[in-house]
């Protein structure tokens, strides 16, 4: 496997273009982090993998073996391209969060396979050297674990942002996890302590261990609410880059090594800001904490008060500023472009509207961005909560669009609240606040919110693009 | 001990490289504004595609009939990874650039 023994032609132009592929990706990812240069930083990464991807092909060497079965390589990567192209070039704009998680999916199926097939290739010679515990051996486990962890719970997460899988909550899961996990280790360890001439007589561990895996990467999805897949997105997104990195390392591939770490780190980072963003601690989330018993002790005061679509329109239209705070209900109804006709029409009006966007409103973090944008909504429009929280007081009429959670103000007042101490978006500091809702349903964190009991708050209730299409008739006909 | 010595020896080189991936990772993205974060989730996505070389190797050194469909099939889901990946981040990124 160590094929740094014969220095040829070939292999110095593949490790050199692993070294530029590597940079490519740095690059790549460290453009992707400013708005101006990020476009150029994706298709930089992608040029990258391509290089590496052609020159592996042409110029890798297995013990002084070149590729075979090119033509079924180069079938399985057009059937591959074909196919992920087109999934990727059709599908709405808000389905995009589960696309990153079945894309994230299907690379962790591919590490756990290259773990599956390499396992029975270790060279017994090593074996008679060191023992079942080396590096190889513990690389091909790694992969095969955290890889196939990541594919069962991508997929369950695709399942549960695409509507077809449920919550499923249960007091003694953390438990159950908690042993499976165990269980998975001690397997691990199991193999590697094995006294064999060869990796052959163990294989059917492997199955066992992938098996398990499996459940264990559903069951650790399952009872993660909804509107916290982000967060496991992000964290399984991190999960495969290890996996990768379990290949490099396996294969001594430098360009494995360095894209799957750096996005084993970044991801984890990603990963903790999201969690920051939303006050909570990454184990709170992995274990589930939150959602089921959140008591509040504030009861809910005062009454609701509705407000009619033409008085709403009546109220939009005579005011100086607007400030519009879209949310999961938002992207939900796919009401992002309705959303900015209205925003046009109070525009023509000299109404003044802003967006004030919550870092974990939407499906994503930053998803509200990318959907504003996909509607044409103007880049300057969307301010940040930090940002925007000081100008509400001046604010005419705040537009709470399908968002709660993130407007409620018990995460300011009331320290036996889950949500207590979350940055939330201070809409009662507005003169009027129109909260447009379903119904009075609760938000994920399934607690009271008393912004709609507020004097200054009236409520619209119905789906977010009917409301929005109906306030922007009777705008238009003020 | 010395099991563990020999393997800290055999992959210094490997060691080395995840130690400062990591930082690197860390450094690259702890400035990134929110609104980047979706796409940055979506880029990286695509970047760990780079398992498509193990993939190609596997099936670039494969025997028997099944070690061919299991890589082939390998090979398939990397390249969903690698190509879905970049392009469903070039879709996003996209709608940023025709603000003005």
């Amino acid at each position: 496997m160590n094929n740094l023994t014969q220095f040829t032609a070939g292999i110095t132009i593949l490790e050199v273009t692993y070294v530029i592929a590597s940079v490519f990706f740095i690059l790549g990812l460290k453009m992707l982090s400013h708005p101006l240069s990020a476009r150029r930083g994706n298709i930089l990464a992608a040029f990258g993998m391509g290089l590496a991807i052609i020159a592996t092909i042409i110029f890798h060497r297995k013990d002084g073996e070149p590729i075979k079965n090119i033509p079924l390589i180069l079938a399985a990567i057009a059937v591959g391209t074909i196919i992920g192209w087109i999934i990727a070039k059709k599908v709405k704009m808000t389905a995009m969060p589960q696309l990153v998680s079945f894309f994230n999916g299907m690379g962790g199926a591919a590490a756990a396979l290259i773990s599956m097939m390499e396992f029975p290739h270790v060279d017994p010679e090593l074996i008679e050297k060191s023992g079942m515990a080396n590096g190889e051996v513990l690389a091909i486990l790694l992969g095969l674990l955290i890889g196939t962890v990541s594919w069962a719970g991508s997929m369950i997460a695709y399942g549960k942002l695409d509507g077809w899988i449920g919550d499923l909550r249960i007091k003694s899961m953390k438990w159950v996890n908690l042993a499976i996990l165990a269980t998975l280790i001690g397997l691990i360890a199991f193999v590697m302590t094995r006294d064999v001439q060869s990796t052959k007589e163990l294989t059917h561990f492997i199955y066992i261990i992938f098996s398990i895996a499996i459940v264990y990467g559903v069951l650790f999805v399952m009872p993660i609410g909804g509107a916290d897949m982000p967060v496991v997105i992000s964290l399984l997104n991190s999960f495969t880059g290890v996996a990768a990195a379990m290949g490099g390392f396996l294969y001594n591939n430098q360009a494995m090594l360095t894209g799957g770490i750096l996005v084993g780190s970044a991801g984890t980072i990603l990963t903790v800001l999201m969690c920051k963003a939303m006050n909570r601690s990454l184990l709170n989330v992995i274990v589930g904490v939150f959602g089921g018993g959140g008591e509040s002790n504030i009861a809910a005061g005062g009454s609701i008060k509705e407000i009619s679509l033409s008085d709403s329109a009546v109220l939009l239209s005579y005011s100086k500023k607007v400030v519009i705070v879209p949310g999961y209900g938002l992207a939900v109804a796919q009401a992002q472009h309705i959303c900015h006709e209205l925003d046009e029409l109070l525009e023509e009006k000299g109404v003044e509207v802003k967006y004030a966007i919550h870092p974990v409103a939407g499906r994503m973090p930053g998803h509200m961005n990318v959907l504003l944008a996909e509607a044409d909504v103007p880049y300057e429009k969307l301010i940040e909560s930090d940002e925007i929280n000081p100008d509400l007081p001046g604010t005419d009429v705040l537009v709470v669009i399908g968002a709660n959670d993130v407007v409620n103000p018990a995460a300011e007042d009331d320290p036996s609240s889950p949500i207590y101490g979350m940055p939330i978006i201070k809409a009662r500091d507005a003169k009027n606040i129109i909260v447009m809702k379903r119904g009075m349903g609760k938000g994920y964190a399934a607690i009271e919110n008393l912004l709609f009991f507020n004097d200054k708050t009236r409520m619209l209730f119905g789906d977010a693009k009917n409301t929005l299409q109906n306030l922007v008739k009777e705008v238009k006909s003020l | 001990m010395e099991s563990i010595s020999v393997f800290f020896l055999q992959h210094r080189e490997a060691i080395f490289i995840v130690i400062l991936s990591v930082f690197l990772g860390i450094e690259v993205i702890s400035n990134v504004p929110a609104i980047l974060h979706t796409p940055l989730m979506s880029g990286a996505n695509a970047i760990h595609g780079v398992v498509i070389i193990g993939a190609i190797i596997v099936l670039g050194h494969a025997d028997t009939t099944v070690s061919m469909i299991l890589g082939f099939l390998a090979v398939i889901l990397g390249t969903l990874n690698v190509v879905g990946g970049f392009v469903v981040t070039d879709r996003m990124l996209e709608m940023f650039k025709k603000k003005k």
